[in-house]
């Protein structure tokens, strides 16, 4: 610890602290821009400048090491005239153009000037004029307010893990751009308008809709990805106008992905139902609750009656709240049916679980492996912060190893890559396991023959202290996925590390805590398709994108003789194979619960009204509980309901119990595919139905219409190129399609994403392909 | 015009044959090599290498005179990666010595280099060679090649089982790179901006691994020294102030060029040696130090001996050496118009002093030197400096207020007369008579 003085503070800090963490520490502000506690530190703005006693000169508080005895004045005359004179020479150049400025209200440069700046200016020359810079849909640019501090080039190069901002030229020509031509297309792009002390970086979305001063700001939890970023929702006449995020250094950090960020817009999509609608004699008719639900429960009730609960099906959102998930279950069970699943794009179900499929670990430990396998994940895109933790753990000496489909760009160095089709990717798996068994002198009886590249990887992994295994979405979709899982706890065995689940969605760990899977012999997601039930509640889901196989979900929900759909948006599918379509309010519009991939339960109130006649999911379903005269459906609150879900007594637990990875009576099937295999990935922007529905962020390039993708040798295959049409399908109706080449892609394999319209009836997310030249 | 004229040559010893004597084996000839040599087959320890730099009080010749051997000294002992870098950006106007050395003797600097190397347990060098002087570039790589094939760089030079590989680097041309951390970062492949200091270049410099560097003369000397010895290399300049050094004489001399003196030679001498002033005109002021250097009239310069103590105690620098010469023909808020405008143009952009500051500062001086100067003005001026002055990441931010005090000290007349009647102090036709002075300056060339 060192000891030192600040404005006759006296205080101890420790060792390697700066000048600027002390004065924190102590609650002394000093004025600064360039600094961030993110970032590196850059000591370029100057605002910072203090006075430190036997220094000659003004220093720094931001890049100054405190030095045991140090006395620092942060007013005095000395620091106080410097300060100002900074101040000056940022405001010569400055536009002052804070009546039209997004950021008026909520600017450093605004805020500071009030207190350091001068009524007047003694700069009487012609200002400085920056063209803007096109950053793509999401940021907008005034660069001539930009006053150069480079947080946002440091984030880009230092967090989201590639330079796409740089300062070009010198002197008072500096500018910020981004590469020629280029725009900023990071999936973290946003943080750069938090970051931006002034108005040089503001969120297009946003521009000119509200004054930070008219905006409500209420707290709330993310509903895509399974981090459960902590959000601020800003919102001015009931209408959500901005998301920013709320600090949590155990999950987002200060940070939010653009995801997370910008999905809002989808709240104010046209396609948000106002009212109950219910069909008759194939015509929708907008009708009032009661009638709404009354039909809903007799429609029910019939089919029960008639066919027998088994006859029921729930398809249930991950992305749904705990309460909602959990009173559907409840339903279910209430009529006698054990049919529900959240676990929409699983496929294999085969084993047994001994609990809740998680992380394995807290989020925040994942800084701290030093050894990780990331198994079939779509890092970057699927769990956006998770990689970037990973990012800086792996700057501290952490080595990272992937095995996978597709060779992504993670952004960060890897120790070591096995890149095979879906098929091989068990056998790959079981290589590593055998290796790391060997390494260890372990027992183990798989039998594979191990390659370099996977005792490579085995070699990094029994290097380190503290290793870890993730399993990605892609390892939870395979269609061996209880193999992948099986091998994986064998692997973490040996290795005497963890492993877990990268969640793929905000409840995808709720889903188990609400029992929104069989609890007993129901059917899962896939059986309830592959078996088609004769009425299906689908809640917050679009089978037809969300589902493993969207050509199946189909046509189970179109032979149905009733289909209840609870959701905030209608489509035209669900017009298509619906018979009632019922509002339920978005996650902003409702209170509820996300239990996210590390088990911890986070509740959140509705930051807004409900749109038209919306409803919150739970209400929706605790009357509908009461109609069909079912136990225990009588709820005050949804805390009430969350409570139960959590199955034990009032209060909310920081985490969910029975968590817990081990699946056992797995058949590991080691065989090797063949044909055209699909490696479905599902992009950022097309995973849940309110992101779906984002227009900004369906103008990003993660959003880019699907195409066929190939690497060269399987391009030449047959006998197309890049740009050209193909005919492809997968057990569905073929869909054309354009070629395109990947080279991170293994031979025989056909990349397709799934989540969007073009791809929705090709067929199933993995198995065998056609193709053909179109 | 001679090539060199100097007193009691040490460094410049070889530049008299011109092109023809700068190849391995002339070097040789005039002892080069022999510092080396010797060092690596009587296995001299490092620590006394170090200690004879010491000895010899040789200062930094690349501008701020820091002395060598204590520099060397701050490198982290033990193995491990570390580098040796040598500095011949420069960009300073009026500087234009170190192009010399490696014109007429690049194998002074290598020799120096690789002794460098060998006293801070460093196995790579750099030499960071300004962009815009290719030939320059073209022969010091040649020279590299001839100590490769003779054995003095690679592995187990003179089988005395040090490494040491020497590579050049190009820049282009950007002052601010002539800055140890910024050239730094250009040679890592980035955008020539200095570094925040601490941590110096010794404890995290070139890929972040400990670094020495020096300007090119201060390396070219590190033979002279060892030969004849630290002690006597001191006793050749004065107390504090070791040895010989180069001064690119420029301006409004006779013989304008490169000139080897004892430090502490009376500044008179080196006028004389550069054919006293031009046309008979009498001399107005010096700039001693290179650009960055503040002005000094005559009568206090003429009083001054070439050293580091006591160009200083005149109220200006040494720096690089590079006296810039003025006779009376010159209009003094012309000059600062031009110096104003380099370092306005160089700045690097990055901290918000300099970036805002220097053009702020160019402006006004631009203004007055074109007839539209405000009484407020010079007082302006002096606070923009020193607002500025001290509180930037690097020194071009003193820099560029240097030269402002500079003159406003000593020529403050010729400012307001400029203000007030919106025109020069200095005659037209008087100015017209040294006309060739703006654009010698410009070039930073000798004839
Ligand atoms: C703006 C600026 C430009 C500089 N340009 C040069 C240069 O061109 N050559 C040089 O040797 N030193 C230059 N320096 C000084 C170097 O930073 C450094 O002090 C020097 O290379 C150290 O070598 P020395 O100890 O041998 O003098 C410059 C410094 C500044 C602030
Ligand atoms: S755009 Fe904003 S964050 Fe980036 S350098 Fe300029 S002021 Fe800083
Ligand atoms: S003082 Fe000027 S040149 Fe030096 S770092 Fe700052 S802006 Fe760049
Ligand atoms: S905050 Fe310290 S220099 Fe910018």
């Amino acid at each position: 610890m060192l000891e030192l003085e600040i404005d006759g503070k006296a205080l101890q800090v420790k060792e390697g602290s700066t000048v600027i963490d002390a004065a924190h520490q102590a609650g002394i502000y000093i004025p600064h821009f360039c600094y961030h506690k993110k970032l590196s530190i850059a000591a370029n703005c100057r605002m910072c400048l203090v006075q430190v006693e036997k220094a000659p000169k003004p220093l720094p508080a931001c890049a100054t090491p405190v030095t045991n005895g140090m006395k620092v004045f942060t007013h005095s005359d000395l620091a106080i005239k410097a300060q100002k004179g900074v101040m000056e020479f940022l405001l010569i150049n400055h536009p002052l153009d804070c009546p039209i400025c997004d950021q008026g209200g909520e600017c450093q440069l605004q805020d500071l000037a009030v207190g350091y700046g001068s009524s007047s200016s003694r700069y009487q020359e012609e200002k400085r004029v920056v063209v803007n810079k096109n950053l793509g849909p999401l940021i907008s640019t005034d660069m001539t307010r930009c006053i150069n501090c480079t947080r946002c080039v440091r984030f880009t190069q230092e967090i989201a893990g590639e330079m796409e901002l740089g300062q070009a030229f010198r002197g008072d020509r500096a500018e910020i751009m981004p590469f020629i031509e280029k725009t900023v297309d990071s999936e973290l792009s946003g943080n750069i308008i938090d970051l931006c002390p002034v108005g040089a970086l503001t969120a297009k979305p946003f521009r000119f809709a509200a004054r930070t001063w008219e905006l409500a700001r209420r707290k709330s939890i993310s509903p895509h990805d399974g981090l459960g970023g902590n959000l601020v929702v800003q919102v001015k006449h009931d209408k959500v106008l901005r998301v920013l995020p709320l600090e949590n250094e155990h999950l987002n950090e200060c940070w939010l992905s653009d995801k997370d960020r910008f999905s809002y817009e989808g709240l104010n999509s046209p396609d948000r139902l106002t009212k109950p609608l219910i069909k008759q004699g194939g015509a929708w008719k907008e009708v009032e609750w009661n009638q709404a639900l009354d039909y809903v429960a007799h429609a029910m009730r019939d089919i029960v009656k008639e066919h027998g609960p088994d006859a029921v099906g729930a398809i249930v959102s991950p992305h749904g709240t705990l309460e909602e998930m959990y009173l559907a279950g409840k339903l279910m069970r209430g009529l006698g049916s054990d049919n529900i699943d959240c676990r929409l794009r699983q496929s294999d179900f085969s084993g047994r679980r001994a609990g809740t499929p998680w992380l394995g670990m807290k989020i925040a430990e994942i800084n701290k492996l030093d050894r990780v396998l990331v198994v079939c994940s779509f890092l970057r895109k699927d769990h956006p912060l998770i990689a970037q933790r990973l990012r800086q753990a792996v700057k501290r000496g952490a080595q990272v190893s992937v095995i996978h489909a597709a060779d992504e760009d993670l952004l960060m160095k890897l120790a070591g890559k096995i890149i095979a089709a879906p098929s091989q990717l068990p056998d790959r798996l079981a290589q590593i396991t055998k290796a790391v068994a060997e390494l260890k002198g372990a027992t183990c009886d798989l039998s594979v023959a191990v390659g370099a590249e996977a005792r490579k990887i085995a070699e990094s992994l029994v290097s380190g202290q503290n290793a870890a295994i993730l399993l990605g979405n892609l390892a939870q979709q395979h269609a061996r996925a209880s193999t992948l899982n099986a091998l994986t706890q064998q692997l973490a065995g040996y290795l005497g590390g963890r492993f877990g689940f990268l969640g793929e969605a905000a409840n995808s760990v709720g889903g188990y805590v609400a029992k929104a899977v069989p609890a007993g012999d129901g059917l899962d997601a896939s059986r309830m398709l592959t078996e088609p039930r004769k009425a299906y509640l689908v809640i917050g889901a679009e089978p037809e994108l969300d589902c493993a196989d969207g050509v199946r979900a189909t046509n189970a929900l179109t032979r149905a003789d009733s289909v209840i759909v609870l959701s905030p948006f209608k489509s035209a599918a669900a017009l298509a194979y619906a018979d009632a379509i019922l509002p339920v309010a978005p996650f902003a519009e409702t209170s509820g619960s996300f239990v996210n991939t590390e088990g911890r339960v986070q509740s959140f109130q509705a930051v807004n009204r409900p749109l038209g006649e919306t409803r919150p999911g739970w209400k929706v379903l605790r009357v509908l509980g009461n109609l069909l005269k079912l136990d225990g459906f009588d709820f005050a609150s949804s805390e009430a309901v969350r409570d139960e879900a959590l199955g034990g007594g009032a209060g909310k637990p920081e985490f969910a119990g029975d968590l817990d990875n081990i699946i056992a009576d797995v058949a590991i099937d080691l065989s090797p595919g063949g044909g055209i295999e699909r490696v479905a990935d599902v992009p950022i922007y097309f995973a849940d139905a309110l992101v779906r529905r984002a227009p900004s962020l369906q103008k990003t390039k993660d959003a880019v219409t699907p195409a066929a993708r190939m690497n060269a040798a399987t391009l030449a295959k047959f006998g197309v190129k890049a740009g050209e049409q193909l005919k492809v399908s997968g057990g569905g109706t073929p869909a054309t399609l354009v070629a395109a080449l990947d080279v991170g892609l293994p031979d025989d394999c056909l990349r397709l994403a799934a989540g969007h319209a073009t791809t929705a009836a090709v067929g199933a997310m993995s198995g065998a392909m056609t193709v053909e030249k179109a | 015009m001679a090539l060199i004229e100097a007193i009691n040559p040490l460094l410049s010893a070889g530049w008299g044959k011109g092109d023809a004597g700068w190849g391995i084996g002339e070097y040789e000839q005039r002892g080069g090599y022999q510092a080396l040599k010797r060092i690596l087959t009587e296995k001299i320890a490092p620590e006394q290498v170090i200690a004879e730099i010491k000895a010899s009080v040789l200062r930094g010749r690349g501008g701020a005179g820091f002395p060598t051997g204590l520099k060397w000294s701050f490198m982290p002992k033990g193995s491990g990666e570390k580098y040796v870098v040598c500095n011949t950006d420069e960009g300073e106007p009026g500087t234009f010595k170190d192009r010399d050395i490696l014109r007429y003797d690049p194998h002074a600097v290598i020799e120096g280099m690789i002794i460098a190397g060998y006293s801070v347990g460093a196995a790579r060098g750099y030499n960071y060679i300004h962009g815009e002087i290719f030939e320059i570039y073209d022969r010091f790589e040649q020279a590299l090649a001839e100590a490769r094939a003779t054995g003095y760089l690679g592995g187990n030079i003179l089988g005395s089982g040090f490494d040491f590989e020497l590579f050049a680097h190009h820049g282009w041309g950007a002052y601010i790179c002539g800055e140890e951390s910024a050239l730094l970062e250009s040679i890592e492949g980035k955008k020539g901006q200095p570094r925040f200091k601490p941590p110096f270049p010794a404890s995290f410099g070139l890929y972040g691994k400990p670094t020495t560097i020096n300007n090119t003369e201060t390396f070219a000397s590190i033979p002279f020294v060892l030969r004849i010895g630290g002690e006597a290399y001191l006793n050749l300049g004065k107390p504090n102030n070791g040895g010989t050094k180069l001064f690119s004489v420029s301006g409004h001399v006779n013989k304008p060029g490169n000139y080897e003196v004892p430090m502490g030679t009376p500044f008179a001498t080196l006028l004389e040696m550069a054919g006293g002033m031009r046309g008979g005109r009498k001399l107005k002021a010096v700039i001693p130090g290179g650009s960055s250097s503040p002005v000094l009239p005559a009568n206090i310069i003429m009083d001054c001996t070439l050293d580091y103590d006591s160009i200083a105690k005149a109220g200006s620098m040494l720096g690089s050496g590079a006296v810039i010469v003025m006779d009376e023909s010159v209009c003094m808020v012309k000059a600062l118009d031009r110096l104003s405008y380099f370092y306005y143009e160089e700045s690097c952009g990055q901290c918000t002093p300099c970036r805002e500051g220097t053009g702020w500062l160019y402006k006004i001086v631009h203004r007055i030197e074109h007839g539209q100067g405000r009484a407020e003005d010079l007082d302006l001026l002096l606070d923009v400096g020193a607002n500025i002055c001290g509180r930037t990441i690097c020194a071009l931010g003193d820099a560029a207020v240097m030269p402002i005090q500079g003159m406003l000290r000593h020529f403050r007349a010729e400012f307001e007369y400029h203000v007030e009647h919106r025109k020069c102090l200095v005659p037209a036709e008087l100015q017209k008579a040294g006309s060739t002075f703006h654009t010698r300056m410009m070039a930073g060339a000798p004839c």
